[in-house]
């Protein structure tokens, strides 16, 4: 990457920073929503924990991971609504008129969805420990968990970038919300997979990688250092953010038809 | 193939034509002289923005040529950017961002050495007015700051060619008269072209050399603003009867003084633009009395652009901007979506 490539990703990126932190409208419901659900799911479903086979006495350190991967899910809306803005808006033809690369608007624009993804782990881990939840992997576990935070947020967020590219529509991108969500409650979200009784669900949540970001995220809370469910976590995440960064990119060059 | 200026504009042909619907721009040819400020006026929906569009390297055109400062737009569109600096319809800024934090990011991306970033920035800030405002998010600013701090950051890199499509639209008198001052002032001091899409009658005929007229993606006419409307030749009369029913009478009487055109209607106004020099408002008073056509209202009016325009398509500019509205804004339409995946 050439010299003035990095001075436009740092610059793209701190704006995407600075916008992203300046709209409370994005920052506090994805600091509050995911911790709603937590507080609702720890209280109603703690009997759950006498289940033969659950892996700990605590529902709520159980539960902790999901937030982790529900922030995911809101960079996807956030990162695909702030740059289909950018698309109705003509900023992204002001920046298509600068010699800027198409890989330094990417990479700049999952800048801020990346800092935001840190601020919310940062937030969950602190109100999940205060709240009574154990982190079996310690100091060490807890760095883990912020990069498998960066790279859940990043692989979500280039999905939001894909979008926003594909449908430049900021109404669109959000209608992506619900859909996504769906993925959430189809995983080992509520229950380990071993313990799902339904055949149907406990299969669907078997194909569905969000099962393993969520158990990634679990282990460290409840084992310590699980090097398969992590290796499977990050995987998956690293293999989201591949698969559709590689979309996005693809789908700039039709957006951006600059000659 | 002669040397082209770097500074200027030649265009061939230009052709664009999206998937649904007719040609928005249909093969037109412009030449653009180096410091010229060059108006290209028509309604909306008539080609103006795809042009620009092209011309700026946005738009792939799908035949004819184009060279901005001396470049090919489908051969080198790196190095038109370079030269080129645009403000494109609607200031296209983020409401988050102040004024100076929009001019550390522009500055980045043209790549202006970091030291000269900062006091470029201000300088351009200073220059528009915006000084008090510059730490402000833009979020706050009146139409008018955007439209002048969007102007200031399209000229970030010095460019010899300005394209500003339609850049006082929705602005009041005061902050139109401002951006106009600045624009005549780049051309004048600093030798900028500057290529200017506008549908005000005025905006044109005060800072245009010369004027191009598009209707329906085709230049129907092209000159300096007192050219053409010197083609126009004479005067026109416009009346309204105040009996809306004998308009059709009002017209027989207005075309004996007309050059043989057929009078046009505007609402309850008959007009006709009239055959000679000499004819005078007390001959069409009198005519109009001897028919006991009662008037409620008639004037006598020099040629404007608006003639020029309603001689070359038979309609007023004005009548057109609504018929552009009801077909949809230009800029609705002048990319064709991404296909799906």
């Amino acid at each position: 990457m050439t010299s003035a490539v990095w001075t436009q990703t740092a610059e793209l990126s701190r704006r995407s920073v600075v916008r992203t932190l300046r709209q409370p409208a994005q920052v506090v419901p994805s600091l509050t929503f995911p911790l709603f659900l937590l507080a609702i799911n720890a209280g109603g479903l703690d009997a759950a924990t006498a289940i033969p086979g659950f892996p700990t006495d605590s529902y709520l350190t159980f539960a902790l991971a999901v937030p982790f991967v529900q922030s995911g899910i809101i960079a996807v809306t956030n990162s695909g609504a702030d740059l289909a803005t950018d698309i109705e808006t003509g900023f992204l033809d002001r920046l298509a008129l600068t010699p800027m690369s198409g890989a330094a608007l990417v990479a700049g624009q999952l800048a801020g969805i990346v800092a935001l993804g840190v601020l919310q782990a940062l937030v969950y881990l602190g109100v999940g420990l205060a709240a009574g939840a154990g982190l079996e992997a310690g100091l060490a576990g807890a760095f883990v968990l912020l990069a498998l935070s960066v790279v859940i947020t990043f692989g979500f967020g280039c999905i939001g970038v894909f979008a926003a590219f594909r449908l430049g529509d900021g109404e669109a991108v959000q209608g992506l919300f619900p859909v996504l969500f769906v993925t959430l409650f189809l995983s080992s979200m509520a229950l380990p997979r071993d313990l799902i009784e339904q055949d149907w669900f406990r299969t669907v949540a078997t194909y569905n990688p969000v099962s393993y970001l969520i158990e990634g995220v679990r282990s460290l809370f409840i084992d310590g250092f699980d090097g398969e469910a992590l290796a499977l976590a990050f995987g998956c995440g690293l293999a989201i953010g591949a698969l559709f960064l590689a979309l996005a990119v693809t789908s700039l060059r039709t957006r951006l038809q600059r000659t | 193939m002669s040397e082209i200026h770097p500074a200027s504009i030649e265009v061939e042909g230009l052709v664009k034509e999206f998937k649904k619907g007719p040609r928005a721009v249909d093969g037109i040819d412009l030449h653009v002289e180096p410091g010229e400020i060059y108006g290209f006026l028509g309604p909306n929906g008539a080609g103006k923005s795809t042009t620009v569009l092209m011309l700026t390297t946005l738009l792939p055109p799908d035949a004819g040529t184009a060279r901005v400062a001396g470049y090919e737009v489908r051969e080198n569109g790196a190095r038109v950017r370079e030269n080129i600096g645009a403000a494109l319809q609607e200031a296209a800024l983020d409401p988050h961002l102040t004024a100076r934090e929009h001019m550390r990011l522009q500055t980045a991306l043209h790549g202006l050495p970091k030291a000269e970033r900062t006091k470029r920035g201000d300088d351009l800030i200073e220059r528009v007015g915006l000084a008090d405002a510059a730490d402000r998010k833009v979020g706050g600013y009146s139409g008018g700051m955007r439209r002048r701090l969007d102007l200031a950051l399209s000229l970030v890199h010095g460019p010899r060619i300005l394209f500003l499509d339609e850049p006082t639209t929705g602005l009041d008198p005061q902050s139109r008269s401002a951006l106009w001052e600045e624009v005549e002032r780049l051309a004048r001091q600093e030798g900028v072209t500057v290529f200017l899409t506008t549908q005000y009658l005025e905006e044109a005929d005060r800072l245009a050399r010369r004027v191009g007229i598009i209707d329906h993606g085709r230049i129907v006419a092209e000159g300096t603003p007192e050219a053409l409307k010197a083609e126009i030749g004479e005067s026109s009369v416009e009346a309204v009867p105040a009996d809306p029913a004998r308009s059709g009478d009002m017209a027989r009487v207005l075309e004996r003084f007309g050059d043989g055109d057929c009078p046009h209607h505007v609402d309850d106004s008959v007009g006709v633009r009239l055959k000679g020099g000499d004819t005078s408002l007390a001959e069409v008073v009198r005519a109009l009395d001897g028919e006991r056509i009662e008037v409620a209202h008639l004037q006598v009016h020099a040629p404007t652009l608006d003639d020029v325009f309603l001689a070359k398509t038979g309609r007023t500019l004005e009548g057109s901007q609504e018929d552009g509205g009801e077909e949809g804004e230009e800029g609705g339409e002048r990319r064709p979506a991404p296909a799906a995946a």
